[in-house]
């Protein structure tokens, strides 16, 4: 990518792919102390995302289930620094400190050195709330920092409340199903990660990850945190509480989500798209898309569905695999101007 | 478009320049070496912004200088970078300080040395460019320090002031200059400007200590505490509050002795009060019609003074109520309204009354309050010497309106 003789870059930390489980570091700097529930998935994806940065990181945390349930006054889980930050702000918090940072050591008034500096929100701070901030935050190419959405579609530390990235027909506190309304909650799911990767041309890295494959999510922490200026990854996490299943299944769940095409993982390194594990095999043809029957019916959030909800959810499914311009990443359809996207 | 005037001193030799208020407060940022300064567009704060805009593009001032999407982020982000350890500067105006006020509010509870200057004007709606100071008021309870300041040279002065202060461990907490719109951050004025040297000597380095966020510091800010330690929390903020005036009182000798300019006393200034029958208290540059009211009646042997309050919070309540005690009669000026309050005044005269509420001392004068200036609207000098009028029929022991509105259109 060209770059601007303006803008001023700082170096990384080196942070190389793990060549495996058997070389995942053993030391764990989100550790005991928390309070998440049993099964949480967002719980692991803190554990997971910290590790794969390493000691030299600072964490900043907007307010959620992250927030509130990890850093009991007096029990903190964190062992790197991690500072709160408001709903909407994890986009302000990254750039704030990444800016104090590079000031700072440009000045000599501290020690010349790569510090990660990861700010993380719910889909309530981030797809919702925070959505401007972190818009705006991904347009500052001399910053490094990672912003990474843990999403577990709903507001699941106030009470479970629809979020805009809530799935279609999903019961939460805001949308029960009731003897008028069967679906209370009719809007698609909002296509964050595509969104904020279209739309920030000079951000160098957007993934999507879910921890139910452990390895490929930490590589593309380490990935967003070594290529620099602004990155972002969001997480699909499992939530036993909020999608009303028993906490043994969060992993299984997580791979159906992959495996049926509902969230679909990869990569946008560079202006490059690569599609990544099972999606990359549905996309080739080598695996075929699991019925999202077997993903909606594990959940109790979805246990209302008849099964002219389950074929809608299907029918929606299909289409973004068939008709958007890229399956999961741009929702422009493909047959509006012919198939092919208009640039030579 | 702001120009700059100002010429920056060489090290060693102190300059005056014709400058705005606004390009004041962005000498002083200079000055003190800033390191990370957030901007978004509202009037008339954003001057400042243009000021320091300039200054960065001429490689006179070194500092990561962040527009901002919205003045939520605004704070927010200068708020993590000194929690970081940088030091730091920001503002807005009117509805933009309310735009920011969720990150206003955790600023002072996470003990942030934040500068901010409130270029003051008037909340929507009605749109209105002008000043009041309902803007910066409304941060009174929070921890905020909050001061008034009345000339160009007084706003350089105060920024300078302001970062030595919050950013004493002791103290930590946030602070926010009001300089009124128009009157203030529009007009110039001669100010000296100081050397680097000078400055150097009296503004330490931002020293964040045991609280800053860094690798080496593995510290966890601002955990959820619950009902379990929320009062022990807000208790230290009061303690950090509760030592604020003895930290203004060593920062404004240290002033004095370093840059040769004396304030007297800093909280709040006396004019024509030595032998005054009534005063006239308010905030800002309400003092310029006042004192040439001052000036005429005494012409006419009416003995009439002026309190010009600058720190507001720390509301200097026992040094304030002992001075006002000794007049017939006080008027405070309020550039601001407080729909429903007791009395239906103003914040400060309410909380002047409150002040002087106290047993400490015996005589307790006649307060009036008089709503003026508001929007922007010009506090003219038959307006002062209307409450003039007033304080004289108070004193003399006329039943007057606790509440009167002043330069109002009939």
């Amino acid at each position: 990518m060209a770059i601007s003789p303006f803008v001023e870059i700082d170096a990384t930390q080196k942070l190389d792919p793990f060549k495996g489980v058997k070389k995942i570091p053993l030391e764990e700097y989100f550790t005991s102390g928390h309070r998440t529930c049993q099964g949480c998935e967002s719980a692991l994806v803190m554990k997971m995302m910290v590790k794969a940065a390493g000691p030299r990181t600072i964490v900043l945390g907007s307010t959620g289930c992250m927030y509130v349930a990890n850093t009991t006054y007096y029990s903190t889980s964190w062992v790197v620094p991690w500072m709160h930050t408001q709903l909407g702000s994890s986009g302000s918090a990254g750039l704030g400190a990444a800016a104090a940072l590079k000031a700072q050591m440009r000045k000599g008034k501290m020690k010349k050195e790569p510090i990660n500096v990861i700010a993380f929100c719910g889909d309530g701070g981030g797809a919702d709330m925070g959505l401007g901030a972190i818009s705006a935050s991904l347009t500052h190419p001399d910053y490094n920092f990672l912003i990474l959405l843990y999403d577990n579609e709903s507001y699941a530390n106030t009470d479970i409340q629809l979020s805009g990235s809530t799935p279609y027909g999903a019961h939460t506190t805001f949308s029960p199903p009731g003897k008028m309304k069967r679906i209370m909650h009719h809007r698609w799911k909002k296509n964050t990660a595509g969104m904020l990767a279209a739309g920030h041309p000079e951000c160098k890295y957007v993934a999507t990850v879910c921890m139910s494959y452990g390895l490929l999510g930490m590589n593309c922490i380490r990935k967003a945190l070594e290529i620099g200026g602004p990155t972002f990854v969001h997480s699909l996490d499992p939530c036993p509480k909020g999608w009303d299943y028993d906490p043994y299944i969060s992993h299984e769940l997580g791979e159906l989500a992959v495996t049926t095409g509902i969230w679909p993982l990869y990569e946008v390194e560079n202006h490059t798209l690569r599609l990544l594990g099972k999606t990359k095999e549905i996309a080739e043809g080598r695996y075929v898309r699991q019925p999202v029957r077997d993903y909606l019916m594990k959940q109790g959030r979805f246990a209302h569905f008849t099964k002219d909800d389950i074929d809608y959810f299907q029918s929606k499914v299909d289409e973004m695999w068939q008709k958007w311009l890229i399956p999961g990443v741009i929702p422009m359809m493909k047959d509006v101007e012919g198939d092919k996207p208009p640039a030579e | 478009m702001a120009q700059m005037t100002a010429t920056l001193p060489e090290r060693g030799t102190e300059e005056t320049a014709l400058i705005t208020g606004s390009e004041a407060i962005a000498v002083a940022c200079k000055l003190a070496d800033v390191d990370v300064i957030t901007a978004y567009p509202i009037r008339p704060y954003d001057t400042v912004m243009q000021y320091v805009a300039k200054l960065v593009a001429n490689g006179e001032f070194d500092c990561e200088y962040i527009v901002a999407e919205g003045e939520h982020s605004q704070f927010e982000i200068v708020k993590h970078a000194s929690a970081c350890g940088a030091r730091v500067f920001t503002g807005s105006s009117g509805v933009g300080w309310m735009y920011a006020m969720e990150a206003l509010t955790v600023t002072p509870a996470l003990r942030i040395p934040m500068i901010a200057m409130v270029g003051n004007r008037a909340l929507d709606d009605p749109g209105a460019f002008g000043v009041e100071h309902n803007d910066a008021l409304t941060v009174r309870d929070l921890g905020w320090m909050l001061v008034w300041v009345d000339t160009a040279q007084e706003a350089l002065d105060t920024a300078l002031i302001a970062y030595r202060v919050a950013e004493d461990r002791r103290i930590f907490l946030p602070c926010g200059i009001s300089c009124d719109g128009a009157f203030l951050t529009h007009s110039q004025a001669m100010v000296k400007i100081p050397t680097q040297d000078q400055v150097n000597k009296f503004l330490p380095r931002y020293n964040r200590a045991d609280l800053l966020l860094h690798p080496d510091n593995p510290i966890t800010v601002a955990p959820q505490a619950n009902e379990d330690w929320v009062m022990e929390i807000r208790r230290q903020n009061y303690a950090a509050m509760e030592r604020v005036p003895g930290v203004i009182r060593e920062a404004y000798a240290d002033f004095e002795r370093i840059f040769g300019r004396k304030y007297g006393n800093p909280f709040f200034e006396e004019y024509e009060t030595a032998d005054a029958d009534v005063v006239i208290m308010g905030m800002g540059t309400l003092s310029m019609p006042t004192r040439v009211a001052i000036r005429k009646l005494r012409s006419e042997g009416k003995k009439v003074g002026m309190v010009r309050l600058r720190w507001f919070r720390p509301f200097p309540a026992e040094e304030l109520a002992k001075c006002l005690s000794r007049f017939k009669a006080v008027g405070v000026l309020d550039r601001d309204f407080s729909f429903g309050s007791p009395y239906m005044s103003g914040v400060v005269a309410t909380e002047t009354r409150a002040a002087l509420y106290t047993d400490t001392i015996s005589k307790h004068p006649p307060v009036l309050n008089f709503i003026g200036g508001l929007g922007g609207r010009e506090v003219t000098v038959p307006d002062v010497e209307k409450i003039a009028h007033e304080l004289y029929e108070a004193a003399e022991g006329k039943k007057k309106p606790a509440t009167q509105w002043i330069g109002l259109r009939e």
